[in-house]
């Protein structure tokens, strides 16, 4: 089942286009990585696909439902989309648990009793059960995306989509989310991942997209792509990066 | 000694106005926060006639002195259209309206220092505009609002007073209306400026009170 499609995606901002003639499905429990340059339209693309960027033209669709239709209900469809971003965004003035429990008990009727056992689950999962009652700003950049994880997961989404969420990491810091993600991928979730660990797009991506000025230049498995890249502008990405 | 009588036989008439004061300038506050928190956040929508209704608002207003739109509200307004104002009502039209335009902007400002990762991530989650906007947004942008709130509370106790001039029996009236009967302006008159202080100032001490205890997270 093709749990995200896009078809003929384009993204101007102005007269600058940063997407051009996008086409991507991403099935169910795929993990897909999108690698590429800065500035290759990678992480615009990403927010096309809840809608935090409003698409120039083309159509996406979430499950088959189409997400710039009038009549789409943006904000049920965005609870199936769970999103982690590069700068955490955290709410600075709740705690960990209040941070992962505010969409459960809001928008899903959640009791406090449910969401918090809920959100202990997810904290266990994360290893962050002891940080529950602390304040976001007394967390290390490698906890907070943790929390950032645990907080998308409570909403129960069926695909996750991540924008380079380890950009803003500490080096010593990176293992420990790329371990959640992979965690979240061996259980089954499907995931977009715009990512620069080159590493962990091999270990775990079931297929890894190419980007560039705002073309998919090239996709297949981690092993055609990186091990025998076909384009020449993927070629000169890898030699840079690997 | 003398003082002392002339400010106690004059305290009643002064307690009464500095009622008076308090109970405009608070009923003016309540609703000027609700205007201008709507107002504010239409100045940061994407829809051109709500931000043009509000930047209109905020210019007219804040382009005009205060004594002469109270005067405009009370003398002004019943002579063109069939409306008779009491003093007390002009006056809590016209302070509201006047700290709104002030507090728009604060609003303005508080809301758009919230970084925009904040919205993004409410929106995400899956909560409309407004419940991010309840839930996430204002409340930490009202935190750091609080400083400016006093501020301008402060400026519309202080510009009550000129109310006096529509004939609200208000602090400075009252006091008014004791010294041209007595001609103590000196005694009087001082004792008015030390019951606006102790308003204003107790109002501070709240502020300070808040802020600490906000200060949590």
């Amino acid at each position: 089942m093709k749990m995200i499609e896009v078809n003929n995606l384009k993204k101007s901002f102005g007269k600058l286009e940063v997407l051009r003639d996008i086409n991507i499905d991403v099935h169910e429990q795929e993990v897909v990585c999108v690698i590429g340059p800065s500035g290759s339209g990678k992480s615009t693309l990403l927010r096309c696909m809840n809608l935090l960027e409003e698409p120039t033209d083309g159509n996406i669709y979430i499950e088959g439902d189409n997400l710039t239709a009038p009549d789409t209900n943006i904000n049920e469809l965005r609870q199936r989309l769970g999103m982690v971003f590069q700068q955490f965004n955290l709410f600075p003035h709740m705690t960990v648990m209040e941070n992962v429990i505010l969409g459960p008990k809001r928008l899903k009727g959640k009791s406090e009793t449910e969401a918090k056992e809920l959100g202990t689950q997810l904290l266990e999962k994360v290893g962050l059960v002891d940080k529950a009652d602390v304040y976001p700003d007394n967390l290390s950049g490698g906890q907070k995306q943790r929390v950032a994880m645990a907080r998308a997961l409570a909403m129960e989404p069926h695909i996750m989509l991540f924008d380079e969420p380890t950009s803003a990491l500490d080096p010593e810091m990176v293992g420990e989310v790329l371990q959640v993600m992979k965690d979240m991928a061996e259980e089954g979730m499907t995931m977009t991942i715009v990512t620069h660990e080159m590493g962990f797009a091999k270990e775990v991506a079931d297929r890894v997209i190419f980007m560039d000025e705002g073309f998919i230049v090239e996709q297949g498995t981690p092993k055609e792509l990186f091990d025998n890249p076909q384009n020449e502008r993927t070629q000169a990405f890898l030699s840079k990066v690997l | 000694m003398e003082t002392i009588n002339i400010i106690l036989e004059g305290l009643p008439t002064l307690l009464k106005g500095m009622g008076v004061t308090i109970e405009v300038t608070v009923i003016s506050l309540i609703l000027a926060m609700f205007i201008g928190l709507v107002l504010g956040i239409f100045s940061i929508t994407k829809s051109k006639i709500l931000r043009t209704i509000s930047i209109v608002f905020v210019d007219i207003i804040r382009g005009t002195p205060l004594l002469v739109q109270i005067l405009f509200i009370y003398f002004g307004l019943p002579s063109v259209i069939d409306i008779s104002l009491t003093a007390f009502a002009a006056g809590v039209i016209a302070i509201t309206v006047n700290a709104a335009a002030y507090l728009v902007e604060i609003f303005r400002a508080g809301i758009n220092s919230i970084d925009k990762g904040q919205m993004e991530a409410g929106r995400t989650i899956g909560f409309s505009y407004s419940q991010t906007m309840r839930l996430i947004i204002l409340p930490q942008a009202v935190r750091r609002m609080i400083p400016a709130f006093v501020n301008q509370f402060i400026v519309s106790i202080k510009d009550t007073s000129l109310l006096s001039a529509i004939g609200l029996a208000e602090l400075t009236l009252s006091g008014q209306s004791i010294y041209a009967a007595n001609f103590h302006a000196f005694e009087i008159l001082f004792a008015v400026g030390v019951l606006y202080f102790v308003i204003i100032y107790s109002l501070s001490l709240f502020s300070r009170w808040l802020e600490r205890r906000l200060d949590v997270a």
